[in-house]
C-alpha cells in the first residue's frame, strides 16, 4: 500500500526548517549570518502557509485529517509563528539571547500545533500536544541567567506534565469504553460513564494548555517570568492548538453527546471569563495583567465551543485569528521597553510612551481596545460572533456573562492604554525600537483594524470550517 | 441612485484626522486644518438641509453597500426628517466648539484635535446608520475618543470621570449588542428598514426593547441612571463638554426615537407612561439639584439632566406635537447647553475656578460677554423668542394631550429652570464687582464668534422655527402613526423605500 504523504507537506517544511535552524547555529558565528538563517525560517513558514492555502482536503490514514478546520487553524498557527519570530529577533539580539535554538523551538512547537488541530486520533493528539508543549517549556526558560525565567520554565513543565498525564489517562478511559482512540470510532459512541469521564479528562488536559480556569494557575507566573517574545508566541499558539483540538473533539465529533459536554464547557467558559477578568483588574504588572487577560480570552473562545453549533465553531476560528493579531501586538509593544537592564513590565513603565513614540502608543491603544472588544476592531467582531453563537445555542446566560465581563475588562485595558498617554515617563525606562518587531507590530495593528472594519472576507474564510459540522 | 454624500459627510473628519496625523506638530497649523476639516461636514449638511424635501416621511437619501457579506449585514446610511436636524446640529457644533476653545488646549494639541475629529465621524455615523450592527459600531466608537478627551485634558478628577463615563455607557450598550444579535437571529437581518417591516417574535420583544431602552436611557441620561453625567461633564475640557452635552446625549434620545419607537412600536406604547413619568422626574430632579450646585459647570451639567427630561417626555407623549417638540428640543439643548459650556469655559479661562462664589459683577467687566450669555441663558430657560421656548412649548402641548398631570408637573420644571439659571446669572454677572473679576481679560475674538454663532441660531429657531419643523414633520407624523396605530401597520414609518 502506498501512502500519499503530500497532505503532510506543510508540517514537513516547518519541521525541516526547525532542524535547519538548529544546524545553522552550529555553523554560524556572526549575527549577520544568523539573520540569513532566520530569514530562511521565515520563508519556510511562508512556504508552508502557501502549501496549506493550496492544499486540498484529504486524510492521511486514520490519524490525520487535512480538512477545513486543519487548514484554517494551521494558517493561523503559521501566522503566529511568523509573528513570534518577527517580534523575537530584535529583542533577543538586544538581550544577548540571539541563538538559533530559539527559532528552532518556535518552529517545532508550531509543528505540534499544526498536528494538534489536524489529529483524528486521541493518541496522535497526545503526541502532537507534547510536540507543542515541550518546546514551549524550554522557551519559557530561555533566559538562562534569569531566575524568574527558570522558575517559569520549571513550573510550566511540572504542571504541564501533570496535565498531559491527565489527558493520557482520559485517552485510556476512552479506549476502554470504545475500544479505539480514533475519532472516527468515537463519532457514534454511546455516552457511557467511562467515556464521559475520559472525555472530561481530555478536556482538562487541553484546558490546561489554553489556560482555562481552574487549570490556569500556572499562566501568570509563567508569563511573568518568560521572555516577552516567547510569551507573545506561546499565549496564542497554545490556544490555537488546544481550542482547535477541542472544536474537533466536541462539536465536530461528538455533537450527539452535546447535552453531556455542553454544561461542562459552558461552566468552564463562564468561570474562565469571570476569574480571568477579575484577577486582571488587580494587577499592576503588565505581563501578569496580560496573562490574566489571556486566561479570560480562553473563556471567550470556549463560548464558541460550548455553543456547539456551526456559528460557534467558525466564530472560535475567527476569534483565534483576531486574538493572534491583537495579543501578539499587545505583547509586542512590551518587547521594545526596558527598565534598568530588565524587561519593563509594570503598567507604570508605559508612562510617557506617547511622547517617545506616538505610533507605538497608538498601536498599543488599538490592541487594548480590541482585547476589550470595542469596535471598530477585530476583537469586537469576534466577540459579537461568539455571543451570537451562544444565543443561537440557547446559552443566553453565557452571553450575558461574556458581555458583563467585557465591561469589567474595560477598567484594566483602558488603564494600560491611558498610562501610555500620561507623562512624564518613568525614570530608567528606555525604548528600543526594532525594525523587525516594528514590522510585526505594524502587521498586527493593521490586521486588528482590518478584521474589525472589513470583517467580511475573514468571516467567509472562517465559515468554511462550519461545513464540517454534521 | 447612490450619491455617497452621506458617507462623505461622515468620513471627511476621519480623512482630516489622518491628514492631521501626518502633519508636523505646529499647533496653529493643526488647529486651522482641524477647523477646515470640520467645515466640510458643515457645508454638506447645510446643503442637505437646504435640499431636504418637505412632506417626505421616509428616507429620502440612502446609501447601501455590501459590508459583512457572509452575514448579510450591510453598510447602510440613510437620512430622513429625524436624523437631518441632528446631523446638522453635529456638523455645526464641532466647528463652533473648535473655534470657541481655539487655544484652550495647549498640550498634545495634535492628539486632541485628532480625537475630536474621530469623535465627529463616530457621532455623525451614529445618527445616519441604518444597520443595527453599523449603528453599534459608531455608537461604541464614540467612547474611546471621549474617554481620552476627558482623561487627558480634563480637570482634577479626570481619570475617575473618564472611566465612569466609559463603564456606565458600555454597561448599557453591551446588552443592546446582545439584543441586536438576538434580533438578527430572530429575523435574519439587522437592517433597520427591513426590521420595521418584519414581525418580531412576541415573547422576546419585551427583553429586546428593554435592552435597547437601557442603553439609550443611560446615554440620555434618564434619572436614576444619570450619575455618570455630572462627573464627566464637569471634568471634561470645554470642547469635550460641549460635544458631550450637545451631541452625545442626543445619541441616547435619538436611539429612543429611532429604534425603541421605530422597531418596537407596541412595546414603546406600553412603556410610554413609565417613560413620561421618568421624564418628569428627571426634569424636576435635575432642576432641583442644579439649584444646589456651588460649581457653575456642575450646575450646567445638572441642567442637562432636567432638559433631557423634556425630550423624553415629549418622545413618549407619542403624538406629533410631543415628538416634534422632542426632536426640536434635542437641537435646542445642543445649541443652548453647548453655549452654556462655552460660557463656563470663557469664565474658567480667566478665573481658573468654577466656583460660583468666585464670580460677581462680570457684566461690568465683560459687557459683550454678558449680553451674549444672557441670550444663552434665556434660551436654556425657554423664554419666548428663543429656541427653547418653541421646543418646550411643543413638548408640553404634546404631554398635555397625552396626560395633563405630567404636563402640569413638567411646567413646574420650566419655572424651576428659570430660577436656577437666573440665580446663576445674578451671582456671576451682576452684583458688586469682585476684585479677581476686575482683572478679567475682555472677550476674545474667537470666543465671541462662537457664542455669536450660537446666539444667531437661538434666535433663528426662536423666531422662525418653521424650516426646522417642516423638514421633520412628515417623518414625525409617520412614526407617531406607526406607534399609535391600533393594528400593527408594518412598513409604514420610515419604511423601506
Amino acid at each position: 500500500m502506498t501512502v500519499d504523504l503530500r497532505p503532510l507537506a506543510p508540517e514537513v517544511v516547518v519541521a525541516a526548517a526547525a532542524l535547519l535552524a538548529l544546524l545553522a547555529d552550529v555553523f554560524t558565528r556572526t549575527s549577520r549570518a544568523r539573520a540569513v538563517w532566520w530569514l530562511v525560517a521565515l520563508v519556510a513558514l511562508g512556504w508552508a502557509a502557501g502549501a496549506v492555502w493550496t492544499a486540498g482536503e484529504g486524510a492521511f490514514g486514520v490519524l490525520y485529517a487535512r480538512d477545513g478546520l486543519a487548514n484554517a487553524l494551521q494558517l493561523v498557527g503559521l501566522a503566529v509563528a511568523a509573528g513570534g519570530m518577527l517580534l523575537a529577533r530584535d529583542y533577543l539580539a538586544r538581550v544577548g539571547l540571539d541563538r538559533g535554538e530559539y527559532y528552532a523551538l518556535v518552529l517545532l512547537s508550531t509543528v505540534g500545533a499544526m498536528l494538534m488541530v489536524a489529529s483524528q486520533d486521541l493518541l496522535f493528539l497526545f503526541v502532537a500536544l507534547e510536540t507543542l508543549s515541550v518546546p514551549l517549556y524550554v522557551l519559557a526558560g530561555f533566559a538562562r541567567d534569569s531566575h524568574r525565567s527558570q522558575e517559569a520554565s520549571l513550573k510550566y513543565f511540572l504542571l504541564g506534565s501533570f496535565a498531559s498525564a491527565l489527558l493520557l489517562y482520559g485517552v485510556a478511559l476512552v479506549y476502554g469504553a470504545t475500544g479505539s482512540t480514533g475519532l472516527a470510532r468515537l463519532a457514534g459512541a454511546e455516552g457511557s460513564f467511562p467515556l464521559l469521564v475520559g472525555l472530561g479528562l481530555v478536556v482538562v488536559g487541553l484546558g490546561f494548555k489554553a489556560a482555562v480556569v481552574p487549570f490556569h494557575a500556572w499562566a501568570p507566573d509563567v508569563y511573568e517570568g518568560a521572555p516577552v517574545p516567547a510569551v507573545a508566541f506561546m499565549s496564542v499558539l497554545a490556544k490555537v492548538g488546544a481550542v482547535g483540538a477541542l472544536v474537533r473533539l466536541l462539536p465536530l465529533t461528538l455533537p450527539h453527546l452535546l447535552p453531556a459536554w455542553q454544561p461542562l464547557l459552558a461552566a468552564l467558559s463562564a468561570a474562565t471569563m469571570v476569574v480571568g477578568n477579575l484577577a486582571a483588574l488587580r494587577q499592576t504588572n503588565l505581563k501578569r495583567m496580560l496573562a490574566y487577560s489571556s486566561v479570560s480570552h480562553a473563556g471567550y473562545l470556549l463560548v464558541g465551543v460550548a455553543a456547539g453549533n456551526g456559528t460557534g465553531v467558525w466564530s472560535a476560528v475567527y476569534y483565534l485569528a483576531a486574538y493572534a493579531a491583537m495579543n501578539l501586538g499587545a505583547f509586542g509593544v512590551l518587547t521594545f521597553l526596558e527598565r534598568a537592564g530588565v524587561e519593563a513590565d509594570e503598567v507604570e513603565d508605559l508612562r510617557g510612551l506617547a511622547d517617545r513614540s506616538p505610533a507605538l502608543a497608538a498601536a498599543f491603544a488599538v490592541f487594548m481596545a480590541s482585547l476589550t472588544g470595542l469596535p471598530p476592531t477585530a476583537g469586537f467582531v469576534g466577540k459579537f460572533y461568539l455571543f451570537m453563537a451562544a444565543l443561537q445555542g440557547g446559552l443566553l446566560w453565557l452571553a450575558v456573562v461574556g458581555v458583563i465581563t467585557s465591561v469589567v475588562s474595560v477598567a484594566y485595558y483602558l488603564r494600560a492604554a491611558y498610562a501610555a498617554y500620561l507623562g512624564p515617563g518613568r525614570a530608567g525606562v528606555r525604548l528600543h525600537p526594532g525594525p523587525w518587531a516594528g514590522v510585526g507590530l505594524g502587521v498586527s495593528a493593521a490586521a486588528t483594524l482590518l478584521f474589525g472594519v472589513l470583517p467580511g472576507p475573514l468571516t467567509t474564510w472562517a465559515q468554511r470550517v462550519a461545513a464540517l459540522l454534521r | 441612485m447612490t450619491s455617497w454624500v452621506l458617507s462623505t459627510t461622515v468620513f471627511s473628519p476621519l480623512v482630516g484626522a489622518a491628514v492631521l496625523a501626518l502633519l508636523p506638530r505646529r499647533d496653529e497649523l493643526l488647529r486651522v486644518v482641524a477647523l477646515a476639516t470640520s467645515l466640510v461636514p458643515l457645508a454638506l449638511s447645510a446643503w442637505l438641509f437646504w435640499q431636504a424635501p418637505r412632506g417626505e416621511p421616509g428616507f429620502w437619501l440612502a446609501e447601501r453597500a455590501s459590508w459583512v457579506a457572509p452575514l448579510g449585514i450591510t453598510y447602510h446610511l440613510g437620512m430622513d426628517g429625524i436624523s437631518l436636524p441632528l446631523v446638522v446640529l453635529t456638523a455645526f457644533l464641532f466647528p463652533v466648539a473648535l473655534v470657541g476653545t481655539w487655544d484652550a488646549v495647549r498640550t498634545r494639541v495634535k492628539e486632541y484635535l485628532l480625537l475630536l475629529l474621530l469623535l465627529e465621524t463616530a457621532v455623525l455615523g451614529t445618527f445616519l446608520a441604518l444597520d443595527l450592527v453599523l449603528f453599534y459600531v459608531f455608537w461604541e466608537a464614540v467612547l474611546v475618543p471621549m474617554y481620552f478627551l476627558i482623561g487627558l485634558w480634563g480637570s482634577e478628577r479626570r481619570a475617575y470621570a473618564a472611566l465612569k463615563f466609559f463603564l456606565f455607557t458600555m454597561a448599557g450598550s453591551v446588552f443592546m449588542l446582545l439584543a441586536i444579535a438576538g434580533l438578527y437571529l430572530a429575523t435574519g437581518t439587522s437592517d433597520f428598514t427591513r426590521l420595521v417591516a418584519t414581525p418580531l417574535p412576541r415573547a422576546a420583544q419585551g427583553y429586546l426593547f428593554a435592552a435597547f431602552a437601557l442603553a439609550f436611557a443611560i446615554k440620555v441620561p434618564i434619572v436614576p441612571l444619570h450619575t455618570w453625567l455630572p462627573d464627566a461633564h464637569t471634568e471634561a475640557p470645554t470642547a469635550g463638554s460641549v460635544i458631550l452635552a450637545g451631541l452625545l446625549l442626543k445619541m441616547g434620545t435619538y436611539g429612543l426615537v429611532r429604534f425603541c419607537l421605530g422597531v418596537f412600536p407596541e412595546m414603546a406604547r406600553g412603556a410610554a407612561p413609565a417613560f413620561m413619568a421618568l421624564g418628569v422626574v428627571g426634569i424636576l430632579y435635575g432642576a432641583a439639584v442644579a439649584y444646589t450646585q456651588p460649581d457653575v459647570k456642575r450646575l450646567v451639567a445638572y441642567s442637562s439632566v432636567s432638559h433631557l427630561g423634556f425630550v423624553v417626555l415629549g418622545t413618549f407623549a407619542l403624538n406629533p406635537q410631543g415628538l416634534a417638540g422632542a426632536l426640536l428640543q434635542m437641537v435646542n439643548h445642543g445649541i443652548s447647553t453647548g453655549a452654556l459650556f462655552l460660557m463656563v469655559g470663557v469664565l474658567y479661562e480667566r478665573a481658573h475656578t468654577r466656583a460660583l462664589e468666585a464670580f460677581g459683577g462680570v457684566a461690568r467687566v465683560m459687557p459683550t460677554f454678558a449680553a451674549l450669555s444672557l441670550f444663552v441663558v434665556f434660551s436654556s430657560a425657554a423664554l419666548p423668542g428663543t429656541n427653547g421656548f418653541v421646543g418646550e412649548f411643543l413638548v408640553l402641548l404634546g404631554a398635555f394631550r397625552a396626560d395633563p398631570r405630567w404636563a402640569a408637573a413638567a411646567a413646574g420644571g420650566v419655572v424651576l429652570s428659570a430660577v436656577y439659571l437666573l440665580w446663576m446669572v445674578q451671582r456671576v454677572y451682576f452684583g458688586p464687582v469682585r476684585p479677581e473679576v476686575r482683572t478679567f481679560a475682555p472677550l476674545r475674538g474667537h470666543e465671541a464668534t462662537a457664542l455669536l454663532a450660537l446666539v444667531v441660531v437661538v434666535l433663528w429657531i426662536g423666531l422662525y422655527p418653521r424650516p426646522w419643523l417642516a423638514r421633520s414633520e412628515a417623518a414625525v407624523q409617520a412614526l407617531v402613526h406607526r406607534v399609535t396605530a391600533s393594528v400593527e401597520a408594518h412598513g409604514l414609518a420610515g419604511g423601506a423605500r
